[in-house]
């Protein structure tokens, strides 16, 4: 077996075991903490199939800022485990089904087809100079420049939507102009009161 | 490929492995002496100089005792997280070393993405941090776990963004072809045109090394010791290890993308890998010099800095950038590769 194949294995039976981690893991910072090893491990998989641009951008968005993100809404959540369980046989019809339905679904597309392994031979090695991030960036900015410009524009205003969903006035909150706080003066603060000495 | 071929490229590259960690570490070593002499003398002490000559064996002194120490495991702590953590706040400080180009020839893994690498990795480094902070099952720890968090979020995005710039200038994410585009004088490095995403930038990797005066993950006087308060003997030194290893790798970066790397500032004068190292101890005294100097930020005023000045100031410098690489102003924005 080649070297390629042995390390492909490693990767996606640790990427499976995490991902399986995930949801049956009680404790919700190990569940968040196996899904940032289900993402480092896909990163690999796709470095082995020659998209490291994709691959680090996975890690350095996913792994390094959402999860972190996420591990920081968690740790601050205090689970408390006992309810959760509480409507477990009321709920598993309804669960049941969805997962039926997502079975049913993914058995048919990867049946199709266009997804079988035959319609996918491995892709041929490219050279060492070659370098994926320029074609990328060649089809995201000249090929497809007006459809990235949509989607950035759909980003923008989800983003603004965000802020403005969560913002609201709160007259009781003290803020600092750090402007005024520089421009203080002594004459501002400080008052000099001549006195009698004591005694 | 045959058996021993493969074998032998295995060997090789664990060789050319050893040859970059060793050295780093003995620089850890020694940039913790650095740091104490120079600290020392900023507020007119002598510093270490008992072991040794001058001192100098001091840090090998701290290695026996840490080494000769206990790993305390707190009770209620989650045992598997908590004696991972060092380890995962140390591999990726050590693994971003791999495509540092030393010199024109000298680089472990020549990567076309190698900015991008450099950045994923010195991101993954926040975990250990907060997985250190969550599995002391302590108050104290875990502050400075969140702390360290939300901060390192907030600078990366400006740190990225002065990346971004420097991408835009050389036309490449491989480190050695962004040293390469800087080639002329002192005034060719891209220090010049890009000055406000170089501050920017390292003060970013101040902050994003969690060093003074951005140290609120750790802050000895609010939250005791932070994340690691609970770490003991060569745990604790493991962060130690990892922290000063991303100072030196910081550093580093800023010489390779502003500062030139291993090309000689005046252009008679040949270049070479001397060149690589004067200029990252350069960088790296600011450092010691910025711990020595300031007061730690506020909590408040870090997420200011980051949010409201750093990211409006690279962005408008992205601009003028871009403007500038449309005129073709030399020398700099001129010799983009076509």
């Amino acid at each position: 077996m080649e070297l390629k194949v042995v390390v492909f294995w490693v990767f996606s039976l640790v990427l499976i075991g995490a991902a399986v981690g995930v949801i049956t893991t009680r404790n919700p910072v190990q569940a968040a903490l196996f899904l940032v090893l289900a993402f480092f491990n896909s990163a690999i998989i796709w470095m082995l199939m020659e998209a490291e641009f994709l691959a680090i951008t996975l890690v350095l968005v996913y792994v390094g800022a959402v999860m972190v993100l996420f591990l920081f809404v968690v740790m601050m959540l205090d689970v408390n485990l006992v309810p959760q369980r509480e409507g477990f046989t009321r709920y598993l019809p309804l669960g049941g089904l969805i997962a039926a339905t997502i079975v049913v679904q993914m058995i048919f597309l990867i049946r199709v087809r266009w997804f079988s392994p035959e319609n996918f031979p491995a892709p041929t090695p490219r050279g060492a100079d070659y370098s994926n991030t320029e074609e990328l960036g060649r089809a995201i900015y000249t090929d497809y420049l007006f459809q990235f410009e949509v989607a950035a524009v759909i980003l923008l205003v989800a983003i603004i939507a965000a802020i403005a969903l969560t913002m609201r006035r709160r007259p009781d909150t003290k803020y600092q102009t750090p402007g005024e706080q520089v421009q203080v003066k002594k004459e501002d603060r400080l008052r000099v009161v001549s006195m009698d000495a004591e005694k | 490929m045959g058996f021993f071929e493969g074998l032998w490229l295995f060997i090789w590259t664990v060789i050319k492995i050893l040859c970059i960690v060793v050295p780093l570490l003995l620089s850890v070593a020694y940039l913790t002496y650095a740091e104490r002499k120079v600290i020392g003398a900023i507020q007119v002490r002598k510093g270490p100089n008992r072991v040794g000559w001058m001192g100098l064996l001091q840090p090998i002194a701290d290695v026996l005792k840490l080494l000769t120490k206990e790993v305390l495991v707190p009770t209620n702590s989650h045992r598997f997280l908590f004696l991972i953590a060092p380890i995962l706040s140390l591999a990726p400080a050590f693994a971003a070393w791999a495509v540092i180009p030393f010199s024109d020839t000298k680089v472990l893994a020549d990567v076309n993405a190698g900015l991008l690498y450099v950045l994923a990795l010195t991101s993954i480094g926040v975990y250990g941090v907060i997985i250190a902070g969550w599995a002391s099952n302590s108050k104290y720890a875990f502050l400075g776990a969140m702390r360290s968090a939300a901060q390192i979020v907030s600078y990366e995005i400006a740190m990225g963004f002065a990346l971004v710039g420097v991408l835009m200038v050389s036309g490449s994410l491989n480190l050695g072809d962004i040293v390469r585009a800087q080639e002329g004088s002192i005034f060719h490095w891209f220090w010049l045109p890009l000055f406000p995403l170089f501050i920017v930038y390292f003060i970013s990797g101040v902050a994003e090394t969690n060093r003074a005066p951005f140290d609120v993950a750790e802050g000895e006087s609010e939250i005791v010791a932070g994340f690691h308060v609970d770490y003991s003997g060569m745990a604790f030194a493991l962060f130690f290890l990892a922290e000063y290893a991303n100072m030196i790798m910081i550093a580093a970066l800023a010489v390779i993308m502003f500062l030139g790397g291993w090309l000689s500032p005046i252009p008679f004068i040949p270049d070479g890998i001397g060149w690589f190292f004067v200029k990252t101890g350069f960088m790296l005294f600011f450092f010691l010099w910025f711990r020595a100097t300031f007061p730690r930020y506020r909590y408040d005023q870090i997420m200011r800095l980051g949010w409201k000045v750093f990211i409006p100031v690279t962005i408008l410098w992205l601009t003028v950038e871009a403007v500038a690489i449309l005129l073709e102003i030399g020398p700099w924005f001129d010799v983009r590769a076509s």
